[in-house]
């Protein structure tokens, strides 16, 4: 009944911020969107019994790569209009709660079990746990693994030729 | 009224859905790209989902597999995106016809 309770809820969240990201006109609340969206899909990952991909979740997609787009969208995507002025004292104000909100959020994480770990050697190999999923990964997977570190390498590879190349035709524009 | 995976088959069809019209109606090529993140994001879901239902780990397994994908296509995706907009000045998909046949 609880876990019906919390699917309810944080479908609802995932739904408002996937809405709020296709609909808003700016691209910072549709950053925003997403990343409720995500932390939202984290939580359901933890009723599905898998901690080690919900734990994923939040690092490579709500930290790593909503980061990322952050990043770009202040670089190219934000209108000049939609510069707010000095309305700081209420993001103050609404820092402190999330701030206070988040430290109760680990206090209490960090009294559940699926965080801490038991402490006793030769615990069980319990389902979606890390070493569960790293069993699957290094045991039976080892070639797919190996093809997505490849994978890896050559996007970082294209990355790094995409901005290289296209500094080099900018100095020479500007050379002329 | 107990939690079974049809719930959460349809959240991950109803964010799908949402992220397709996202890329369909927006043309704002970074949030055509975060629409395609979301599609992941709903595949990735129904991926745990089904692995829950049948007792297997193979399904978290591959839902990590796609986010280690997907982190190297938002790579590869921003780093076009900003090298469109150096020579372009716009992140706008229509104004980047030259291709059109």
């Amino acid at each position: 009944m609880a876990e019906t309770i919390v699917f309810i809820i944080f479908a609802a969240v995932a739904l408002v911020g996937a809405i709020g990201m296709v609909t808003a006109s700016n691209s910072v609340y549709s950053a925003m969107g997403l990343l409720t969206t995500m932390f939202s899909l984290a939580v359901m990952y933890l009723l599905l019994d898998a901690p080690f991909v919900a734990v994923v979740q939040v690092i490579i997609y709500a930290g790593a790569v909503m980061t990322l787009f952050l990043f770009v969208i202040m670089m190219i995507g934000v209108d000049k209009s939609d510069a707010y002025g000095a309305q700081l004292p209420i993001q103050r104000a609404m820092t402190a709660v999330v701030a206070a909100g988040f430290f109760a959020a680990v206090a209490l994480a960090g009294r559940a079990v699926w965080v801490t770990g038991s402490s006793a050697f030769g615990r069980p190999n319990l389902y979606g746990s890390a070493e569960a999923v790293a069993d699957e990964i290094f045991g039976t997977w080892t070639v797919v693994f190996l093809s997505i570190v490849m994978l890896l390498t050559i996007a970082a590879i294209g990355t790094i030729a995409l901005a290289y190349f296209h500094l080099g035709s900018t100095e020479e524009e500007a050379s002329r | 009224m107990s939690l079974t995976v049809t719930w959460f088959l349809l959240l991950g069809a109803a964010l799908f859905s949402i992220g397709v019209a996202g890329v369909l109606i927006r043309r704002n090529a970074l949030v055509m790209f975060m629409s395609i993140e979301l599609m992941l994001n709903a595949v990735t879901l129904t991926f745990v989902a089904v692995s829950k239902d049948l007792g297997l780990i193979e399904g978290q397994v591959a839902a990590v597999f796609v986010m280690v994908v997907a982190a190297a296509e938002v790579t590869i995706g921003l780093a076009i995106i900003v090298a469109v907009f150096r020579t372009r000045s716009s992140a706008n998909v229509d104004e980047l016809a030259e291709m059109k046949g």
